[in-house]
């Protein structure tokens, strides 16, 4: 054995501890509450308890609602910032860039507390209501946190299309838009699931939008797994732990299917993330 | 004659201030294989793309078929392109990229309706008909079969037959081809290159062909054009621009060359490298001019027994002949030879009349090989000047001890220091007396230029020329001398 080939394996072993301790353990640990009942019994009453209330589903349903509209608007604003910005100079796609990117630095319990404040402005002077549309709130809110994450990764893949390939479409006879839906769109099709993995999953959870800005009256799932893990009953963190496998399950389930849409689009190179 | 089915008129493109395409008229018939050749930056591939569409000329216009199509956009030119890098579409597979062109066509269809009118529709091309052509494009590059394959998967050779049955598949009235065979290996391109050649006999078409390679232009282009710093240098057969290169710089990027200096020397004579030798051209005489000898074109016998003597100072065995480095006096020829001669042999060469080729020089600027002497003067044609070296060297001054001071403080002794001299001609100075200039020698020539005369002096050892336009009117033989103002002469340095 020669001794780069030992050393190389050597570096693995940290990252391999780190995965055994934060990731496997933990999931073992939510694997072992969810299937287990306050004095350390087998069961699946946690999961059967949580589709048999209506309520949870209702909140089920609200996140998902919620994330599928969230990431939605988000594609929407994305796409076309995003192709802009490719298609801009570099001095001034730079500029714009990094506005775009700005308000990742800054807090986001803060952001979304700046986003109420406004909403509350906008109230003040009647063009908005923030009281009654509590659900539209949240929505702002998360377009809005969730945005540059959104651009960022169609943006990486824009500007990686080679321009050639654009030409060679005008060159066949495609007029922009033509060009735009047969060559660009389906090139960009990478960048695009990455933004909506970005998105989905982290607003079905992300409760500290919905609880600034919804007034309390939107509960996603995420706060339910919260809530489990505080209230402190004797049989509350088998419950959160319960759900948390659910919206894994949930999570996986849309993965797999983006994922298939990778390989139907057969693109080489992937985004960002 | 066949008709011109593109025209360039008075076209420029300009970039950041300069014109990589500069006032260029050119225009190309029906059905010929074109090669716009030059080096890298010339402004070939600008011109192709637009040609193409992809860029507007900032002045000029493009007429196709007569009519002008300077502004209408790509799509709508009856002209395709295969690009460098082959451009395939990388999400779709062969099929799909060859017929990409289809899908978007339109076909104009009259049919006639109930009450016998006529009524015109544009139709999309039928599934069948796509089939077939694709299938027919693919068997043209041999490559049938593969319509199923994902063309990120082909090799670079293949890719680059899927991009020509791309363009060819639609039929289009121009082919335009930029490098495309820039990135295969040479076998591969030797192979493609005949197969272009083939492809443009059987599909009749305009072919424009852009390329850095000269070889690869002599063996499939009917017409060059050869291209420099945004201007066409010449048009012509592959024959008449390797034969007779219009100018040095052709001569130069066309196969491998000896340009020497020369002077008419009577009729059908010429004179280079110190020897009198017999060509075909008609030039006036003591005309300045640029001789262009082919390395193959050159024989080597034993001394004494060809035309001018001289020594092998370098061979090199490239395969099927030596080149070898033939030295004479100062100058360096090139001569290619199946025979190998010893590197310090003495030995002598043969130019046969057809094979010097002669350019006219274009007299802009007297120019010399020079060197700085230990007073900081330039010495050339037998004579020594003042100048101002601090030229050499931008922000540069002399110190006390008439060093060189650079701008970031080195010093530098001049001595010796191999420079270009230019002088303009209107700033030579003609005098009298022998003795009161800088150099002197003999009126060789003197031409009426309409409103000036042009008079040549040559020197009497180096006969080194000096060509200077002047008001007043010499007599030829006089003994002259010559003084040039030190804020005239321009000094390069020569670098090595």
């Amino acid at each position: 054995m020669g001794p780069l080939k030992f050393s190389r394996k050597n570096l693995g072993i940290p990252y391999a501890l780190f995965m055994l301790v934060f990731v496997l353990f933990p999931l073992v640990l939510i694997v072992f509450y969810a299937f287990t009942d306050a004095n350390g019994h087998f069961t699946i009453s946690n999961f059967t308890d949580f589709f048999s209330r209506s309520s949870n589903l209702y909140v089920l349903l609200i996140s998902f609602a919620l994330a599928v509209l969230t990431t939605a608007i988000c594609l929407i604003i994305a796409y076309p910032v995003a192709y802009i910005l490719a298609k801009s100079g570099a001095k001034t796609r730079n500029v714009y860039l990094l506005l775009f990117i700005l308000p990742m630095w800054i807090n986001f319990v803060l952001r979304t507390a700046a986003m109420k404040e406004l909403l509350f402005a906008l109230d003040s002077i009647g063009i908005y209501n923030v009281t009654d549309w509590y659900f539209v709130n949240t929505v702002i809110g998360m377009v809005y946190d969730y945005l540059p994450f959104t651009i960022l990764p169609i943006y990486t893949v824009l500007i990686k299309i080679d321009k050639n390939v654009m030409e060679a479409s005008t060159d066949l006879g495609a007029n922009g838009f033509q060009t735009f839906v047969r060559t660009t769109l389906p090139l960009s099709v990478p960048g695009i699931i990455s933004a909506v993995t970005m998105v989905l999953l982290p607003s079905t959870t992300s409760y500290v939008i919905s609880d600034t800005l919804g007034n309390s009256k939107v509960t996603i799932i995420g706060k339910l797994i919260e809530n489990q893990f505080n209230i402190g009953t004797a049989d509350s963190w088998h419950t959160g732990s319960a759900i948390s496998l659910i919206l894994l399950f949930f999570i996986f389930g849309t993965m797999l299917l983006t994922g298939k849409f990778t390989e139907n689009s057969n693109t080489r190179g992937s985004g960002l993330w | 004659m066949a008709d011109k089915i593109i025209e360039l008129k008075k076209v420029s493109k300009i970039y950041d201030g300069t014109a990589v395409v500069d006032n260029i008229d050119l225009y190309i018939r029906k059905g010929e294989f074109v090669t716009l050749l030059g080096p890298s930056g010339c402004g070939k591939s600008t011109t192709l793309r637009m040609i193409a569409g992809f860029e507007k000329p900032d002045s000029g216009e493009i007429l196709l078929n007569g009519k002008d199509i300077t502004q209408i956009p790509p799509y709508l030119r009856p002209i395709n392109t295969v690009f460098q890098r082959y451009a395939l579409f990388p999400h779709l597979n062969v099929y799909d990229n060859i017929a990409y062109g289809l899908k978007l066509k339109r076909v104009k269809n009259v049919y006639e309706d109930k009450n016998g009118k006529q009524v015109v529709k544009y139709e999309k091309i039928s599934k069948k008909v796509i089939d077939e052509k694709v299938s027919r494009a693919l068997k043209m590059v041999d490559l049938e079969e593969f319509e199923k394959r994902d063309v990120t998967t082909l090799s670079g050779g293949q890719q680059q037959r899927i991009a020509i049955a791309r363009a060819i598949v639609n039929e289009p009235e121009i082919l335009l081809l930029d490098e495309p065979l820039g990135a295969l290996d040479l076998k591969m391109r030797q192979d493609m290159q005949l197969e272009l050649k083939e492809m443009h006999k059987k599909l009749g078409i305009t072919f424009i062909y852009v390329t850095h390679d000269q070889e690869e232009a002599l063996t499939m282009s009917d017409t060059i054009v050869v291209m420099n710093d945004g201007v066409i240098q010449q048009i012509g057969t592959p024959k008449d621009i390797y034969n007779e290169p219009k100018n040095s710089f052709v001569a130069d990027f066309i196969g491998e060359s000896n340009i020497m200096s020369g002077t008419i020397a009577g009729d059908h004579k010429v004179r280079f490298i110190g020897h009198v030798f017999d060509m075909v051209d008609d030039f006036e005489l003591h005309e300045k001019v640029d001789v262009v000898v082919r390395p193959e074109d050159i024989y080597i016998v034993n001394k004494d027994k060809g035309q001018v003597n001289g020594k092998i100072i370098s061979s090199i065995f490239k395969g099927i002949h030596y080149e070898m480095t033939f030295l004479v006096g100062k100058t360096e020829i090139i001569i290619q030879d199946t025979a190998e001669r010893m590197v310090g042999e003495e030995v002598s060469i043969i130019i046969k009349p057809e094979d010097i080729h002669i350019m006219k020089k274009e007299y802009l600027v007297n120019s010399y090989d020079g060197y700085i002497t230990k007073n900081n003067k330039v010495a050339f044609a037998e004579g020594e000047f003042d100048c101002d070296v601090t030229k050499l060297y931008p922000g540069s001054h002399l110190d006390e001890e008439e060093y060189l001071i650079t701008a970031d403080g080195q010093r530098i002794d001049l001595t010796d220091t191999p420079v270009k001299v230019e002088v303009p001609l209107d700033k030579v100075e003609i005098i009298d007396n022998e003795e009161d200039g800088n150099t002197s020698g003999e009126i060789i020539s003197i031409i009426y230029k309409g409103d000036h005369y042009q008079v040549i002096i040559r020197t009497p050892e180096e006969e080194e020329d000096f060509v200077v336009d002047t008001e007043y009117l010499w007599n030829e033989n006089d003994k002259v001398s010559v003084k040039i103002k030190p804020e005239d002469i321009t000094l390069k340095l020569k670098v090595k």
